[in-house]
């Protein structure tokens, strides 16, 4: 056996888990839910060839389809920009010599250790209860309480701050990055004359700008994706009113509760689609705000 | 850094009480389940439970549908071996070939492993569901810990980057003294990517204890239910009388998260800091 021929075999021996789990349970699913989308296919009957049908129907004749878009768009872009903000404030503010930052950053990062739990949605319900503490923290401050559970637009945010809530692991990222910056740069600018201001938004910003692209493109995927605080805190309802019908659960939804599968998979496909827009969007932009340090000037 | 001393009490007032802001409502969880169920809301803004109790414990721990909240506790188990079996065998043996072997196709396919990446789980759902239902797989784990075996985009990504920081003199050094291919794997590589392995064990465990989708999808029989799963059911059957239960098995799901993290805490936080995976 020639050592180049026995090479790729050994390569394909070791990564052939990953070809074989390709092929079975992603591009195999990723066909036949491409065609599904084209099909009317309950859960009884056989796929039945509509054509592009589902397609028009979503953006026609579905006001719950086009407003769980409407919840998902403002649940990502206002969720994903606040809770990066939040994470940089707080990197910013725990980027400094003290011993007690350790603890700091534990104790921050906890929310995104447990974010994602069943127990913290049920948390995350109760606490905004009619009778919850949040109430009584807002009425302490002389602040009418609000009924959160009673207005789709106050569900919603609801749920945007518990992604906010949840900014723990970016800031441990930005924390990584910010002491990647060398000292000496924040000391020329102040030989220089340069504020605070001047020296976030010309040094810090410039040099943390490829993690940032990074956290923005994951963070923005992950956020289109969201399920369970939606499906937990709404009781699987998505309500009021729809107002936490997030994309992902109207999805579920269709496919698993009214076993509309076609309808269900077109939908996955609009998904996909978007998250690769939004991905190509971010990436083409970056050249104009993204810094790599070995470009040079 | 140099710092006045009023300057220094007020950072720490600023920050430490923002700390305790944010922790709040787990803390208020936690309390909240050592009171008299009635109590909770009528005490809502009390952090003293008065009087306390562990009857709340005791109920939850009884479970539902015959089945104890230790079966469901059980069931999670299992599945977490499970899935730390397959990702830790799967991915290193994958990242391996990856980062260190030369073969045909070999940027094609790490291309493809980083698409999968960013694919939404949603796009292969439905035809999956189905596929594990033709097989007859369905209220079982297997659909849920059988594509473990088969590798996670995430975690083979965070291996090869770490074996590329391996030198590979000691390869060299090892193929010269008689080793093939696979004893390389086993002997030299395997014992120096413990860390990064040890990443990949602990963030399984997070996400396989609170995966909620793939539960919901394919367990239906309550002998079979996983913790977060288990909460679901208890959320869904929400009376008036046992929100203590739910708040005393919400704590019961996320200490094992807390004791990981403080145990591990260095490997999570390295993880997250180098990859960006999400905690």
């Amino acid at each position: 056996m020639s050592s180049r021929l026995r090479s790729n075999l050994w390569g394909y021996l070791f990564i052939g888990p990953f070809i074989i789990g390709f092929l079975a349970f992603t591009i195999t699913p990723m066909l036949a839910s491409l065609y599904f989308s084209f099909t009317e296919y309950g859960l009884f009957d056989a796929p039945k060839w509509i054509g592009f049908e589902n397609y028009i129907k979503m953006f026609t004749e579905d006001p719950r389809y086009i407003n769980s878009l409407k919840v998902t768009i403002i649940y990502v872009f206002a969720g994903v920009p606040l809770r990066l903000a939040f994470a940089l404030l707080v990197a910013m503010l725990l980027n400094v010599g003290s011993r007690a930052v350790g603890w700091y950053r534990t104790l921050y990062y906890l929310p995104s250790l447990i974010g994602g739990s069943v127990a913290v949605a049920i948390m995350w319900r109760n606490i905004f209860g009619d009778d919850g503490i949040v109430n009584i923290a807002l009425k302490s401050m002389g602040i009418d309480s609000i009924r959160w559970f009673g207005e789709p637009t106050a569900a919603l945010w609801m749920l945007i701050f518990l992604s906010i809530w949840q900014f723990g692991s970016s800031m441990l990222i930005f924390l990584a990055g910010l002491k990647s910056i060398p000292a000496s740069f924040y000391e020329a600018a102040s030989v220089d004359g340069a504020n605070f201001i001047q020296k976030f938004f010309r040094i810090t910003l410039p040099m943390l700008s490829p993690v940032l692209l990074f956290n923005i493109i994951m963070q923005t995927i992950s956020a289109f994706m969201t399920f369970v605080p939606a499906f937990i805190i709404s009781k699987g309802t998505g309500g009021p009113l729809d107002g936490t019908l997030l994309y992902s659960l109207y999805l579920f939804k269709q496919g698993f509760e009214y076993f509309n599968m076609g309808y269900a998979s077109a939908m996955a496909w609009v998904m996909l689609l978007i998250v690769a827009i939004l991905t190509g969007i971010i990436f083409l932009t970056s050249k104009y705000w993204v810094h790599y340090e070995s470009e040079g000037k | 850094m140099t710092k006045k001393r009023p300057q220094y009490f007020l950072y720490h007032i600023l920050v430490g009480g923002f700390a305790v802001l944010l922790l709040y409502p787990v803390i208020w969880l936690f309390v909240s389940s050592f009171k008299e169920s009635g109590d909770i809301f009528i005490t809502a803004g009390s952090l003293i439970p008065n009087p306390f109790t562990l009857l709340n414990y005791a109920q939850g721990w009884e479970g539902f549908g015959g089945y104890g909240f230790g079966t469901f506790i059980k069931n999670t188990i299992v599945f977490v071996i499970w899935m730390l079996l397959g990702h830790l065998i799967s991915c290193s043996l994958i990242a391996f070939g990856f980062a260190r072997l030369k073969f045909v196709g070999r940027g094609f396919w790490f291309m493809i492993m980083l698409v999968t990446l960013m694919l939404p789980y949603e796009v292969v759902m439905i035809p999956q569901y189905i596929i594990f239902s033709e097989l007859g797989w369905l209220n079982s784990l297997k659909p849920l810990v059988v594509p473990a075996f088969f590798g996670h985009p995430f975690f083979i990504f965070l291996l090869v980057q770490f074996i590329r920081t391996i030198p590979r003199e000691l390869d060299e050094a090892a193929t010269i003294d008689g080793a093939n291919t696979f004893q390389i794997f086993y002997k030299v590589i395997l014992p120096l990517i413990v860390p990064a392995l040890a990443t990949t064990a602990i963030f399984t465990f997070y996400w396989t204890w609170d995966n909620l989708l793939g539960p919901v999808l394919y367990l239906n029989s309550p002998e079979k239910y996983t913790v977060s799963m288990a909460l679901n059911m208890f959320l869904s059957n929400e009376t008036v009388s046992n929100w203590g239960a739910m708040f005393a098995m919400s704590i019961v799901t996320l200490v094992p998260v807390f004791v990981i993290f403080f145990i591990f805490q260095r490997y999570v936080v390295e993880g997250i800091s180098t990859t960006g995976l999400k905690g």
